[in-house]
């Protein structure tokens, strides 16, 4: 690239310097096209379409009340108990899901990076369930929950921590640890992977001579271990909580929002909302409030891209 | 770290216990979906919480295979899941190709647009693709499904694409253009044997992805013939809610196209997940 850039195109030549020009500026577009179309039509198009549908009664139930409506459905919104309650359990679920799998998938990848024997295997064994596919995991974690052919509740009952063994997904005050755990079980991998990819690339040396200096392990991970895995922890954790917040497969398999709404999270408010009740106006509403929230969210992961990773 | 080190006996201990206690968390239930699935019925409830069962039975699977639609929907989702992850990677390895080799004007703002598309919750396009598709009379066609799952996917594999031309020297393609190439040319011979790793990468990723995406097929597909795995495990389970040991089996059967695609990408897994958040 910058070889070609770089020659320099003597006056006089226009063609040349057309053809340069058809060079870069047509012949990316060429390459491009494809994905931008389809971005454009399956994803960008609908996305506009769908901030309009917040504007409009779009109920397939109730096909007569059509039409234009300002902003009802915002004023709806506002005072919706369920959308307070489902922006309430969002923050829950997704503080406690990051938290949880980024604690484990730090100390995952510390692990990994020491040497131990069969390493190469245990790596492909704890990677698991990231393989496994969402609803599968789902599935799983419900089965594991349930008392009739699960052993979760039988073994919380016998730590004391559940008066009898019965169904956390069915008790509105606990229901919401269920798709946690499965989302920590699911998530550890990715957290872990990252993480050691980073702890791969601090220099050694460094170890070394904190080592000489006499640092204790705990010195060596605070001075050193931390300062240099930051960005990656930034970047990470924020892309996650985005990713996480948005996340609505594995409660909608696990409790479907219920019991009562305690596991609603605005994903799934959204989906129950066009899914079940066929409410597409409502549920983009719910969306552009989602979308919002999401976009600070991204200017700050920006912004921090920006600011930690100089490449 | 240097290799000889004076250890503490207590923090081995503490090591292997960690390491125990991770094994144990991620297999467990895998372990568990297995050992119900192999559990004969008549013992399912008697040996509810014993860790391993007394008897084991194939019958489950067999069941599962033969008597029920379970071979219709793991053929629509092949038939899904390679759609989307051939045409994701095509384009994708176009796009990435234009990002890694060019500087061209509006640069900056496609490949902003696709890390927006990355963050924004697709479920929030879920009612306007709905309705799109049904007025363009594509419920229930395994076509829509793969339209829309390429698109979807397209950015990460557009990011992951870019890493893997990154990382292919620009002089090889600089000389066989020198020789008389043209780009295109150069682009087939030169970098394209190059570059089938990170292809085969984008292709398992897509493809998982793929496998595993349950929202928008349960959206636009109702019709039983036409379900993909997850809908139709889904349906499965409420439809049969009493049979456990059919339904274990039949995730366990989900399991096996997506740990044979994750061994094949786990080399890749690092530069995958890593390159979408730091590159660009």
């Amino acid at each position: 690239m910058i070889s070609r850039t770089q020659k320099s195109v003597r006056p006089g030549e226009t063609r040349a310097r057309r053809s340069l020009y058809l060079q870069y500026m047509v012949e990316p577009f060429f390459y491009l096209s494809p994905a931008i179309i389809l971005i454009g039509a399956v994803v960008m198009l609908p996305l506009i379409i769908g901030i309009s549908y917040s504007f409009q009664s779009i109920e397939l139930l109730k096909p007569f009340a059509y039409g234009w409506i300002g902003f009802k459905n915002y004023v709806d919104l506002w005072s919706d108990r369920k959308f307070w309650i489902a922006m309430e359990n969002t923050l829950f679920w997704t503080f406690w899901s990051i938290t949880f799998q980024f604690l484990l998938g730090l100390g995952l990848a510390m692990l990994l990076n020491t040497q131990f024997f069969g390493k190469k295997l245990f790596q492909a064994l704890v990677f698991l369930p990231w393989a496994v596919p969402t609803f599968l995991s789902a599935l799983t974690w419900a089965w594991l929950f349930n008392p009739v052919i699960g052993p979760l509740p039988h073994w919380l009952a016998a730590l004391g921590i559940l008066s009898e063994p019965y169904n956390i997904l069915g008790d509105p005050k606990l229901a919401m640890w269920g798709p946690i755990t499965a989302n920590i079980w699911f998530g550890v991998p990715f957290f872990a992977i990252t993480l050691l990819a980073a702890l791969q690339s601090i220099p050694g040396e460094l170890y070394e001579a904190a080592e000489v200096d006499g640092a204790t392990p705990w010195q060596t991970f605070t001075k050193i271990t931390l300062p240099f895995l930051a960005p990656m922890i930034a970047i990470t954790v924020m892309l996650r909580t985005i990713w996480i917040a948005n996340f609505a497969d594995l409660i909608y398999v696990m409790t479907g929002g219920g019991p009562a709404n305690s596991t609603q999270i605005l994903s799934t408010y959204i989906f129950t909302t066009a899914f079940r009740k066929l409410d597409f106006g409502y549920a983009s509403t719910v969306a552009v409030a989602l979308l919002v929230i999401l976009l600070i969210c991204a200017v700050i992961l920006l912004w921090l891209r920006k600011k930690l990773v100089k490449i | 770290m240097s290799a000889v080190k004076k250890t503490n006996p207590a923090l081995i201990v503490g090591k292997y216990a960690a390491l125990a206690f991770y094994l144990i968390f991620a297999l467990f239930p895998l372990y568990w979906l297995l050992k119900i699935g192999l559990t004969p019925d008549a013992l399912i409830y008697s040996e509810g919480t014993r860790l391993f069962p007394s008897e084991i039975t194939f019958s489950n699977f067999t069941t599962v295979i033969f008597q029920t639609d379970f071979v219709a929907y793991f053929r629509n989702s092949l038939m899904v899941s390679l759609g989307a992850a051939f045409f994701t990677t095509l384009f994708a390895a176009g796009a990435g190709y234009a990002f890694s080799r060019f500087v061209f004007a509006g640069k900056r703002i496609i490949i902003a647009l696709m890390l927006v598309t990355q963050m924004f919750p697709l479920l929030m396009i879920i009612a306007p693709i709905y309705k799109v598709v049904a007025d363009l009379g594509l419920l229930n066609s395994l076509t829509s499904l793969v339209v829309v799952y390429t698109a979807f996917n397209i950015p990460f594999a557009t990011f992951l694409m870019q890493s893997f031309f990154d990382g292919i020297p620009k002089d090889l393609e600089d000389a066989a253009m020198m020789d008389g190439c043209s780009r295109f040319q150069a682009l087939r011979k030169v970098v394209f044997p190059l570059t089938l790793p990170g292809l085969g990468a984008t292709l398992g990723f897509v493809f998982t992805a793929a496998w595993s995406e349950l929202l928008f097929a349960l959206m636009l597909i109702s019709r039983n013939d036409a379900m993909t795995f997850p809908v139709g495990l889904l349906t499965f389970v409420s439809k049969f809610s009493v049979d456990w040991g059919q339904m274990m089996a039949a995730g366990v059967l989900a399991l096996i196209p997506s740990c044979l695609f994750f061994i094949f990408i786990q080399r890749y897994l690092v530069q995958g997940l890593t390159s979408g958040a730091v590159k660009g």
